[in-house]
C-alpha cells in the first residue's frame, strides 16, 4: 500500500487529491494505494469572495462548502489539526493525538493573517481577510459620512496581491455613487517603490489612482498605529490622520511547518520552483542547489516561490504535483510538461465602475494586463459562482 | 561607484536567491530589528534592487553607502540613520 497524504483543503490540497484519484483510480480501487486530505475544519472556504462581503453584498454562506462533497469518494478526509511533521519516520501527528502515516505528502497548508503582530491592530484597522472583518469593514462603510480613507499594506507577502488596490477602486466607486466622494480623501500606500510588486501591473494600476483621485503613499511600510491621535505612521517617517483604516495584516506560513522544522519562521517552504519538492534547506548562496524532499510537495500559498499567494497560483500546480506524485506510484518519470511548473498564474482584478482586467503571467511572461472592461469584471463574477463545480474537481 | 572597498558591515543579507521586493523587503526587516550606526549588506541579484534600494534609503532617510557590482550580484550597502 503506497499512502499519499494532503495537508489541507483549499484550492491546492482538494484539487491535487482530486486529480490523483483520477490518475491512480484503478490501484487505489484495488487497495494499492491511498488518498487522505486531512483538513482542520472539514470545511472548504472560498476566501477571494470574502473581499465581495465588504464590497459586492456576498454572503458567507455561499462561501463555504462541506470538504467531503468537493472530494472524490475514492478519496479519504480525515478532520483535524497537523500539529506535527515526522519525515524520517514519515508520520504526521494531529492534535487529538493520532498518527498517520505517509509514503508522500502534499503541503497544502495556506497562510494566515497574524494582524496581532501590530499593536492596536485589531480595534483600529479594518481588513477582509475573514468573512468578520469583512462584514465589520461593510458596517464601518455604512456608517461612513466622510472623512479620510488610507488603505495600505502591512506585511508582505501577503494572499491575492490585487486585492487591497481592488479595494480602494470600489470603494471609489461606491462612494461617488453614495455622493460622499468629493467629503473624502483617499489614500493608498504601498510598502515598496510602486503600487504593485509586478511592474507591468503597476504602470497599468498607477493612471487608475490618478484618475480616481487617490494618492498614493510609495515606501509606506507600517511601523504603528497611534489609536488616539487616529494616526498610522511609517518606518520611513511618513504619518497619515485616519477617519477610515484599511489595512492587509501580516501573513505568515502554517505553524506545523515552522514547528516540524521545515520551513524557516516566516513559514514560507522552501519549494522548488518547477518541482514544487520541498527543499531540504534555501538552495545556497552560491546557487548551489540543496537537496529536494523527492516524497515531499508544497503548493499554494504554502511556498516561498516568488509569485502570487493565490487561489489560480495552485490551482495551475495541483496538476504538477498530481502527475509528478502519479509518476512515482507507477515508478514512471513523470510526463516532461505535465510534470513541470511554468509558473503560471491567472486572476482578474477589479477597477471599479463594474470594469475589470486580467493578468496572466508565468516565470518568464509579465503580464500585460488589457485594457479594463466590463467583460473580465462580469467573468470574475461568473467564476466566483462557477468555482463550486470547476476548480476543485478538476474541471477546469 | 567605482570603489569597492565598504565600510565594516555590521549584519550581510543574502538575499540572492530572492526576487522584487524580496531584497527591498529584507533590508526593511534587518533596519528594524538594528541599532542606529549598523551598516547592512544586501546581496541581491535581482537588478531592480539597484534602483529600489536607493530610493528607499532616501525616502527613509537612512545613507545609501553604495552599490557594489560582484559577480553575478551586486552588494548593496546602507547604514541606518535613525
Amino acid at each position: 500500500m503506497q499512502r499519499i497524504l494532503v495537508l489541507g483543503g483549499g484550492v491546492g490540497g482538494t484539487l491535487s487529491a482530486n486529480l490523483l484519484v483520477k490518475k491512480l483510480r484503478t490501484r487505489i480501487e484495488r487497495g494499492d494505494v491511498s488518498v487522505t486530505v486531512v483538513d482542520a475544519t472539514g470545511e472548504h472556504v472560498y476566501q477571494p469572495g470574502f473581499m465581495y462581503i465588504a464590497m459586492g453584498g456576498e454572503r458567507e454562506q455561499n462561501l463555504r462548502r462541506a470538504e467531503r462533497g468537493l472530494l472524490d469518494p475514492r478519496a479519504q478526509l480525515v478532520v483535524g489539526q497537523a500539529v506535527r511533521i515526522d519525515d524520517d519516520r514519515r508520520t504526521v501527528e494531529l492534535a487529538d493525538g493520532t498518527r498517520l502515516v505517509y509514503d508522500y505528502l502534499v503541503l497544502a497548508t495556506g497562510s494566515r493573517i497574524l494582524p496581532e503582530a501590530i499593536p492596536h491592530f485589531d480595534a483600529e484597522a479594518h481588513h477582509f481577510y475573514t468573512p468578520e472583518a469583512a462584514r465589520r469593514l461593510r458596517r464601518a462603510l455604512d456608517a461612513f459620512k466622510g472623512g479620510r480613507i488610507v488603505i495600505g499594506i502591512a506585511g508582505m507577502p501577503y494572499k491575492c496581491p490585487p486585492a487591497p488596490l481592488e479595494v480602494a477602486f470600489l470603494i471609489d466607486s461606491e462612494l461617488r455613487q453614495r455622493r460622499l466622494r468629493d467629503k473624502t480623501e483617499m489614500h493608498f500606500c504601498s510598502p515598496i517603490g510602486r503600487v504593485f510588486t509586478i511592474e507591468s501591473v503597476s504602470e497599468m494600476a498607477t493612471p487608475v489612482f490618478a484618475e480616481k483621485g487617490i494618492e498614493v503613499h510609495t515606501f509606506f511600510n507600517v511601523e504603528e498605529i497611534d489609536p488616539a491621535n487616529k494616526v498610522v505612521r511609517s518606518l520611513e517617517g511618513e504619518e497619515l490622520p485616519y477617519d477610515l483604516l484599511i489595512l492587509v495584516p501580516p501573513h505568515k506560513g502554517a505553524q506545523v511547518v515552522i514547528d516540524s522544522g521545515l520551513a524557516p519562521g516566516s513559514g514560507w517552504l522552501p519549494t522548488d520552483r518547477e518541482t514544487l519538492q520541498v527543499k531540504v534547506a534555501p538552495d545556497k548562496p552560491d546557487g548551489t542547489p540543496s537537496p529536494r524532499r523527492p516524497h515531499m510537495y508544497a503548493l499554494g500559498d504554502a511556498t516561498d516561490l516568488p509569485l502570487s499567494k493565490a487561489g489560480s497560483t495552485a490551482h495551475f500546480e495541483a496538476p504538477v504535483v498530481a502527475e509528478r506524485i502519479a509518476a512515482q506510484v507507477r515508478g514512471a518519470e513523470p510526463e516532461a510538461k505535465a510534470g513541470t511548473y511554468t509558473g503560471r498564474v491567472m486572476c482578474f482584478f477589479e477597477i471599479g465602475g463594474g470594469k475589470a482586467t486580467v493578468l496572466q503571467f508565468d516565470y518568464n511572461h509579465p503580464p500585460h494586463p488589457p485594457k479594463p472592461n466590463r467583460f473580465w469584471h462580469l467573468g470574475k463574477i461568473a467564476f466566483n459562482k462557477a468555482y463550486w463545480f470547476t476548480v476543485p474537481k478538476g474541471r477546469v | 561607484m567605482s570603489d569597492t572597498t565598504v565600510p565594516t558591515i555590521s549584519r550581510t543579507i543574502d538575499a540572492r536567491g530572492s526576487f522584487c521586493p524580496g531584497p527591498l523587503m529584507e533590508l526593511i526587516r534587518a533596519i528594524r530589528e538594528g541599532q542606529v550606526g549598523d551598516v547592512i549588506a544586501v546581496w541581491s541579484a535581482d537588478s531592480g534592487s539597484k534602483t529600489d534600494i536607493p530610493r528607499w534609503a532616501e525616502k527613509a532617510g537612512q545613507r545609501m553607502v553604495g552599490v557594489f557590482p560582484r559577480d553575478g550580484y551586486d552588494e548593496i550597502v546602507v547604514e541606518k540613520l535613525r
